[in-house]
């Protein structure tokens, strides 16, 4: 299937995550999740770890859901929806499910990067048909902001805040997307919601791929990462254009930089300084004392080597 | 049918294929091994039609059955041990959205320090968990048990998972002689899966696992509480309709001798069967005896129970898993069962087992002995070194 990013065609689909849901105004997930979902008319399945998006959308006896939709647990969305995947696979060979179905787990980077990482990389090796998409908003925000595996460096959460000896968190986050790729699965990008064309592309090409597929979105917080809740977009595109989120894709053993990412690296675009986005949220603001001046430094350092090496592995 | 020799891990595995369940996700474990093993042939045979996954996990592997069963497949599994433990949180998950899971335990002792045969702390720690609990005592109970509970948890006014628990090493790795059924007896015996909401129908989208505030929780707990009030006479409809086509009857508690006797020992699993023997060689002395083999563990059959022991003057109840700070995890209920009863006997208990601990049979008449001679502490603990 070719994906359509035609604007008439798209807002003629039927949503299938709809109003009433209670997550924060300016919260990046709903929009992330309405750009997946509409990068396919087959049916789906979804599934959700526990989060703000799962909270947040099904509060019995309500739901925001109008597809299939299951919450089991925190760490086991991609084992959970592997198990629908199982049982349509059962059904369909003794002809009792006809229709072409494709299947999506959602979960924040505190499912996936930490606790749910186990599950996640057990369902990719087993090779299970769905489209995993990891809603990163840097920490564990339904809790009330506390650190994860893809906390930035340097920045402040309830349990590493920035105090007279420690700047924030002391490390880098993980490369998640690059531990997915490393499975060697089909299909693995990284995205952005500022960019809905890229992000339903990449949606589409993971659906349609022949197994696992995966992708990781940036998703301000307003909340958590202390800024307007107007300049949700504003922010994950500052993410994008200081290369501290590159937008790329991993396709059949093949590294592309895609849209804004891929202009930077022709030079048809600016890369931003890294203090662009330090000083535009809350979660940074301690780095603005001369003290901590070093861990800005740092901060710019890694995102240059990790851009640099994502440069020779697109061999741009 | 003709008779025929396998261990008790085997026999759950040819349970399985004659099912021919539409998903099967497991962890091996010993002592559980040998069954996904044994599958695992079927499968690579192509002898069943099975969607078979392999987890990297007990967790997981429960989380894809709740995914396979929320999604209208007929779905089985199996464990021991750290496994089942590994699994807890998600035990609940599966009963909360009452889908009608089908695993065996192969009974084994829970770590530390690490042992890997038989005592029953596993299952009991997932007591509370809203599973049914059916225990049985050697190969032959193992087979029956497990196709029996397609049938149990999958009926239409219960919808509950099911673990059935056959003790670990002493039946999951025990040769013997054991009459299966023939295949097109199981399948119509099992008959097809049916469910009422499926994932996959996505012409009705349903939403499963919801959030629950403190305005519904209560409810839905309760909810299963009523259910699991509805167990029991599945269970025993079940058995009966099984007992036609294999002249097997089982029922939840079952006595051993108990007319005239004037004492009794409980217990679950292989002991039961150890049992019957001390109760033989003691009635051979004249001594007024008799034994109680407990089946069904959840729901707790209080009511016949009590009516059981009615009459009797003393009753010990053998625990192979130990609450550490109380006492074994049977002997509560039992007592609790007892209580409004008046004429209750004299109850007893007896921590045995512990980690595949040995049970002998003068341990057995030991028991035997103390309930006869109105000895034994409220609680004792049988054969370890103290």
């Amino acid at each position: 299937m070719s994906a359509t990013t035609n604007l008439k065609v798209l807002s003629l689909r039927d949503d299938r995550y709809v109003e009433g849901h209670r997550l924060c105004a300016g919260c990046a997930e709903p929009i992330i999740a309405r750009q997946v979902l509409m990068a396919t008319d087959k049916p789906v399945v979804v599934s959700n770890a526990t989060g703000c998006f799962e909270v947040s959308s099904s509060i019995y006896p309500f739901t925001s859901w109008n597809v299939p939709w299951i919450h089991s647990a925190f760490e086991n969305a991609p084992a959970t929806i592997a198990g629908v995947e199982a049982a349509y696979l059962a059904l369909k060979r003794k002809g009792l499910i006809k229709d072409e179905m494709r299947f999506i787990a959602f979960g924040g980077d505190g499912a996936s990067y930490d606790i749910g990482i186990q599950s996640l990389s057990g369902a990719i090796e087993r090779g299970h048909h769905f489209l995993y998409v990891c809603l990163n908003n840097e920490a564990y925000m339904n809790t009330g902001i506390q650190r994860s595996g893809a906390t930035s460096r340097g920045a402040q959460t309830t349990t590493c805040p920035a105090g007279t000896c420690v700047p924030g968190k002391k490390e880098f986050p993980k490369n998640l997307t690059k531990i997915i790729i490393a499975h060697d699965l089909p299909y693995a990008a990284q995205a952005s919601p500022h960019n809905f064309k890229d992000l339903i592309e990449k949606s589409a090409k993971g659906l349609e791929a022949n197994g696992p597929s995966f992708l990781n979105v940036i998703a301000p917080c307003p909340r958590g990462w202390r800024f307007d809740s107007a300049k949700t977009i504003e922010m994950s595109k500052l993410a994008v254009d200081t290369c501290i989120w590159p937008l790329y894709e991993f396709e059949l053993g093949e590294w592309r930089l895609t849209a804004d990412s891929k202009r930077i690296a022709e030079g048809s675009k600016k890369k931003l300084p890294i203090s662009e986005w330090l000083k535009s949220q809350g979660r940074f603001s301690h780095l603005s004392n001369e003290k901590w001046a070093y861990v800005a430094d740092e901060i710019q350092a890694n995102v240059d080597k990790q851009w640099k090496e994502l440069l020779r592995l697109c061999k741009t | 049918m003709k008779k025929i020799a396998m261990n008790g891990d085997q026999a759950i595995a040819l349970s399985w294929k004659q099912v021919d369940p539409d998903v099967v996700a497991s962890y091996p474990i010993t002592p559980q091994t040998i069954i996904v093993e044994t599958f695992s042939e079927y499968v690579a045979d192509g002898l069943v039609n099975t969607e078979y996954v392999c987890a990297e996990s007990e967790h997981s592997a429960m989380s894809i059955c709740i995914g396979a069963s929320a999604s209208g497949a007929r779905t089985a599994t199996a464990t021991a041990s750290a496994g089942l433990a590994f699994m807890w949180e998600v035990l609940y998950v599966a009963s909360g959205m009452r889908l009608p899971i089908v695993m065996v335990v192969a009974n084994r002792a829970l770590s530390g320090p690490i042992n890997i045969h038989c005592d029953h702390s596993d299952a009991m720690g997932a007591r509370d968990s809203g599973w049914i609990q059916l225990f049985g005592e050697n190969v032959q109970e193992a087979y029956d048990n497990s196709l029996m509970a397609f049938r149990v948890a999958e009926h239409m006014d219960i919808r509950m998972p099911m673990m059935t628990c056959l003790d670990g090493f002493i039946v999951t790795h025990s040769l013997e002689r054991f009459e299966p059924l023939p295949d097109d007896v199981v399948k119509s015996f099992v008959g097809p899966f049916k469910y009422r909401h499926s994932l996959l129908d996505h012409k009705n989208p349903i939403t499963m696992g919801p959030f629950d505030w403190t305005d519904y929780y209560f409810e839905h707990k309760y909810q299963q509480v009523e259910a699991m009030k509805r167990v029991t006479p599945v269970v025993n409809s079940v058995a009966k309709d099984f007992a036609k086509i294999s002249g097997r009857d089982y029922q939840i508690i079952e006595p051993y001798k108990l007319e005239d006797a004037d004492y009794a020992v409980l217990a679950m699993g292989s002991t039961a069967g150890t049992l019957k023997e001390m109760v033989d060689e003691l009635r051979a002395e004249g001594k007024k005896v008799g034994s109680i083999k407990l089946r069904l563990f959840r729901p707790f059959p209080s009511a016949e129970l009590a009516k059981m022991v009615e009459g009797l003057k003393g009753v010990a109840i053998m625990d192979r898993a130990v609450s550490i700070g109380a006492e074994g995890p049977i002997f509560p209920e039992a007592r609790s069962a007892l209580y409004d009863d008046k004429q209750r006997p004299r109850l007893i208990n007896y921590v045995y087992g512990l980690g595949g601990r040995d049970i002998r049979p003068e341990e057995l008449k030991h028991v035997f002995n103390q309930l006869i001679h109105n000895e034994g502490d409220t609680v004792n603990y049988l054969g370890v070194r103290k």
